[in-house]
């Protein structure tokens, strides 16, 4: 299991889409290249009231990537010491085949380089001790960057804080 | 991390939210929000794409002079000196032919205005307004009216509150990044937000209680409120008793106005507007009445605001934890910026638009920008012969942009200041490109609230372009008009010395945070003795004396909408997070890959009555004005209404993202540049026909 973990929360969400501004601005990415995505869905009706769903998608970095087994020159690279899957992109000859492999559409061609790109969760802001731009960036704080067992630990909270009748 | 980071505001919409911008040698790397003062790095999309506005070659990038028709499109690439000796020749004929106050000049509004105002005033003309006719002259002058306070004079406690109510008040699309995660965190806190809407739209999908309420009966609403916290005893009777006037006056005026009235012209059940009343009744003084953003909605908006501000006294919510914080500035600790504007006399001719004469009640501060058109074209009270445009485009978005464009034909001098071709710079005479927010200074302005201090725009990196900063331009035009000696400073490191004498503070105090704070805690003033209210007497004023005293009243007669004729609908504008306003955002590269054009949301079940499915091109029509649209087709909007995004349909070939893409909502509203008795335009009364396109 890779070491980290985008969690949205839902009830921050307000689909602004500014976490994928921060990618594309971040990581340079031309026109029509998204290296994450904010997918709406809905609007559906919850007591009485038509509520939106905005699902974050970003590079989920697979136990197995399928991108990496497809990939024919070694480009395209799980990293060993946190799960991170990247591309060297001196490697990449832009055969495309990470693209067509991939279930979740995340590798983009990027029309400028030739190459492919794709969400590495920021990892040279990692190594730097901070976090993707897109939880960084996120307007209302509606991202966290964490560790998988997190997430659940997250969740967890958020129930017993909704549910608990001693809330204020 | 860039080699270099540079704390400043950004500019991509009025928001001015706090940044930091990440700076590599002359390049941004990134922009982000202020962690000091926003929490966190959290910035809009808007924000984050401010990047793509500095190296955009399809903004002016040298000064230009018209070189053919107005409007052709055809320029001429001048030097600076050449373009600021056209201006102040132009502008020196015509004052000596038609005196000073011929020459008009507008801008966006906001807290930096002083380079403008302080050049018009040096010149000797009284004539500055802004672009708050089309925005929130409505709510700006009823809170003046009732609280003596500007619309922007309170900062709303999000965090703490209880329960916030907003009508139509889009605060989780239509978003500033520091107000939308307040809010947010006020919802996580346990906070209920209600949204009233004519369409559900995403605030609305985060609001505990949406009401889908009939168009233009917003008023019949609020009185229905104040009546059930009245009758029900449900007000902050220590409040109302200490700090308002006219509470037996307005009790009066509200008994007709029952909930069951109320359910009758608005739709929202009777009982649904009790248990509201109650709801914020149990919850006060904690509670918001949100006063709105872009109020210019109908001819009786500024009653629907009054309203609304009656509410927040009834309840106690000014000044509490959790309600609305009456905004402190520098001067309440003692330590007031100096200012250029203040040195200079005060000009003596009466405004053109009226303000404070023809409009006795209407504030002279933000003017109506509506009335220029109509004084260009009768030369009422006097001739206007020139028009300084700056940051502001009203062709873009004021009512009947043909009808305004004819009247600025008959200008002598049209001058645009802007960093985008705009439409009504696309019609100028002149225009003077500014350079972007990432590449100026401006002048320190206070930050009021409960926390005053001073913040600053630093420039991160040099400039791309030709292009110049605010403070050299009207300092330069000052200087060719023989008045330079109310701008006295050769730098804006100078002007911002000289800004903050005798505050202790200077430029250097801003590099560690992007501001300074002048206290550590909030300053609350006391709820039984403390409160300043700037009315004349001093308190809330349900029966405004100001208003009696010019024969208007204090409160009027709810009247339902003016019914619709069969086959019309509604038109409806809001804004998106992506583009708030408008122009200046839609052709920046980032921002239109994600929304390059505007629809038309119609009803389901009025969309089968018109034969018209998902994404068909429709034809809107009104008075003869057509244009075309794609539709999209929702469950969640009131039937009478169409809703458009503001601000599309560029006609400016240059910007080739957005030329062309969408539809321009103020050309559909055909005779609505009028004044309405707030202020504002009645930009909603616009009503409009729809029919496929065969």
């Amino acid at each position: 299991m890779g070491k980290y973990y985008i969690f949205q929360d839902q009830k921050r969400c307000i689909g602004c889409y500014a976490c994928e501004l921060h990618c594309k601005t971040k990581n340079n990415a031309p026109e029509g290249a998204k290296l994450c995505r904010i997918v709406p869905t809905g609007p559906q009706v919850v007591k009485g009231v038509p509520r939106m769903h905005f699902v974050f998608m970003p590079c989920f970095h697979c136990e197995k990537p399928w991108c990496v087994y497809a990939c024919p020159t070694g480009a395209m690279i799980k990293r060993a010491k946190d799960g991170i899957v990247y591309v060297k992109e001196d490697l990449c000859v832009g055969c495309k085949n990470c693209i067509t492999a991939c279930p979740w559409g995340v590798p983009q061609w990027n029309s400028e380089t030739g190459k492919v790109m794709k969400c590495d969760y920021c990892k040279d802001r990692i190594d730097q001790g901070l976090e993707p731009a897109c939880v960084t960036g996120c307007t209302t704080g509606a991202l966290k960057f964490i560790s998988p067992s997190e997430a659940s630990q997250i969740k967890r909270e958020q129930f017993a804080k909704n549910i608990s009748p001693l809330k204020k | 991390m860039g080699t270099k980071r540079v704390y400043s505001i950004c500019a991509m919409c009025t928001g001015r939210c706090p940044i930091v911008v990440d700076v590599n040698g002359n390049e941004v790397e990134h922009i982000w929000g202020n962690p000091y003062l926003l929490g966190g790095y959290h910035l809009c999309p808007r924000g984050a794409a401010g990047k793509a506005l500095l190296n955009d070659t399809e903004r002016p990038q040298t000064p230009l002079i018209r070189d053919g028709e107005r409007g052709s499109g055809k320029w001429r690439s001048v030097s600076w000196d050449e373009a600021l000796d056209y201006v102040a020749d132009n502008l020196k004929n015509i004052i000596d032919k038609y005196g000073a106050k011929s020459v008009v000049l507008s801008d966006r509004g906001g807290a930096i205005t002083e380079f403008e105002k302080t050049f018009l005033a040096a010149i000797g003309s009284p004539n500055y307004f802004n672009h708050h006719a089309t925005c929130s002259n409505s709510i700006h002058n009823a809170h003046l009216s009732v609280a003596g306070l500007a619309r922007n004079g309170i900062t709303y406690d999000y965090k703490n509150c209880k329960y916030l109510v907003s009508f139509g008040r889009n605060l989780l699309e239509s978003l500033v990044t520091g107000e939308a995660k307040s809010v947010i965190d006020m919802i996580e806190n346990g906070g209920k937000l209600v949204q009233i809407d004519v369409r559900w739209n995403y605030t609305a999908a985060k609001a505990d209680r949406f009401f889908l309420i009939n168009p233009g009966t917003d008023y019949a609403l609020a009185l229905a409120l104040i009546h059930v916290i009245i009758k029900d005893s449900l007000y902050d009777a220590d409040f109302v008793k200490r700090w308002t006037v006219g509470f037996e006056e307005l009790s009066n005026f509200v008994k007709l106005y029952t909930p069951e009235f109320a359910e009758n012209e608005t739709g929202i059940p009777a009982a649904e507007i009790v248990k509201l009343a109650h709801d914020v009744g149990n919850a006060k003084p904690s509670v918001i009445f949100h006063l709105g953003w872009m109020t210019a909605w109908y001819s009786n908006d500024f009653y629907l605001r009054r309203a609304i501000c009656s509410l927040n006294a009834l309840l106690g919510a000014y000044e509490a934890k959790g309600g609305l914080i009456i905004n402190k500035g520098p001067e309440a600790v003692g330590k007031p910026l100096k200012s250029l504007l203040a040195q200079v006399p005060k000009p003596k001719d009466p405004r053109f638009d009226g303000c404070g004469t023809k409009y006795p009640h209407l504030s002279e501060q933000w003017g109506l920008a509506q009335e220029l058109a109509h004084v260009l074209l009768t030369d009422e009270p006097y001739p206007v012969r020139a028009y300084i445009v700056f940051r502001h485009d009203p062709l873009a978005s004021l009512p009947d942009p043909d009808y305004i464009r004819d009247a600025f034909s008959k200008l002598d001098l049209l001058v645009s200041i802007d960093i985008n071709y705009s439409e009504t710079g696309w019609f100028s005479d002149v225009i003077l490109p500014e350079d972007t927010y990432l590449e100026r200074t401006d002048h320190v302005i206070a930050r009021n609230g409960p926390k005053p201090g001073y913040i600053l725009r630093q420039a991160a990196v040099q400039r791309r372009f030709d292009t110049r900063p605010r403070w050299w331009i009207f300092k330069e035009l000052a200087n060719r008009l023989g008045v330079g000696q109310y701008f006295p400073y050769n730098s804006i490191e100078e002007l911002i010395a000289w800004q903050l004498e005798g505050t202790g503070y200077k430029l250097e105090d801003f590099n560690e945070k992007g501001y300074i704070e002048l206290v550590d805690k909030p300053i609350m003033w006391d709820r039984v003795d403390g409160l300043k209210f700037k009315t004349p007497s001093g308190k809330i004023e349900f029966i405004s004396k100001k208003l009696e005293d010019v024969g208007i009243p204090s409160f009027i007669p709810y009247e339902k909408p003016i019914e619709l004729k069969p086959g019309r609908f509604r038109l409806v504008t809001s804004k998106c997070a992506l583009h708030t306003q408008g122009r200046t955002t839609l052709n920046n590269r980032l921002l239109n890959e994600y929304v390059s054009e505007n629809h038309l949301y119609i009803h389901e079940d009025r969309a089968v009555e018109l034969g018209i499915k998902e994404g068909d091109l429709l034809e809107v029509e009104n008075e003869g004005e057509k244009q075309y649209i794609k539709a999209k087709l929702t469950k969640y909007i009131h039937p009478d209404v169409l809703f458009m995004l503001h601000g599309f349909g560029d006609d400016v070939p240059l910007r080739t993202r957005s030329f062309g893409k969408g539809v321009s909502d103020v050309r559909l509203q055909k005779g609505l540049v009028k004044v309405a008795i707030g202020g504002n335009c009645p930009f909603t009364e616009c009503t409009v026909s729809v029919k496929k396109v065969k």
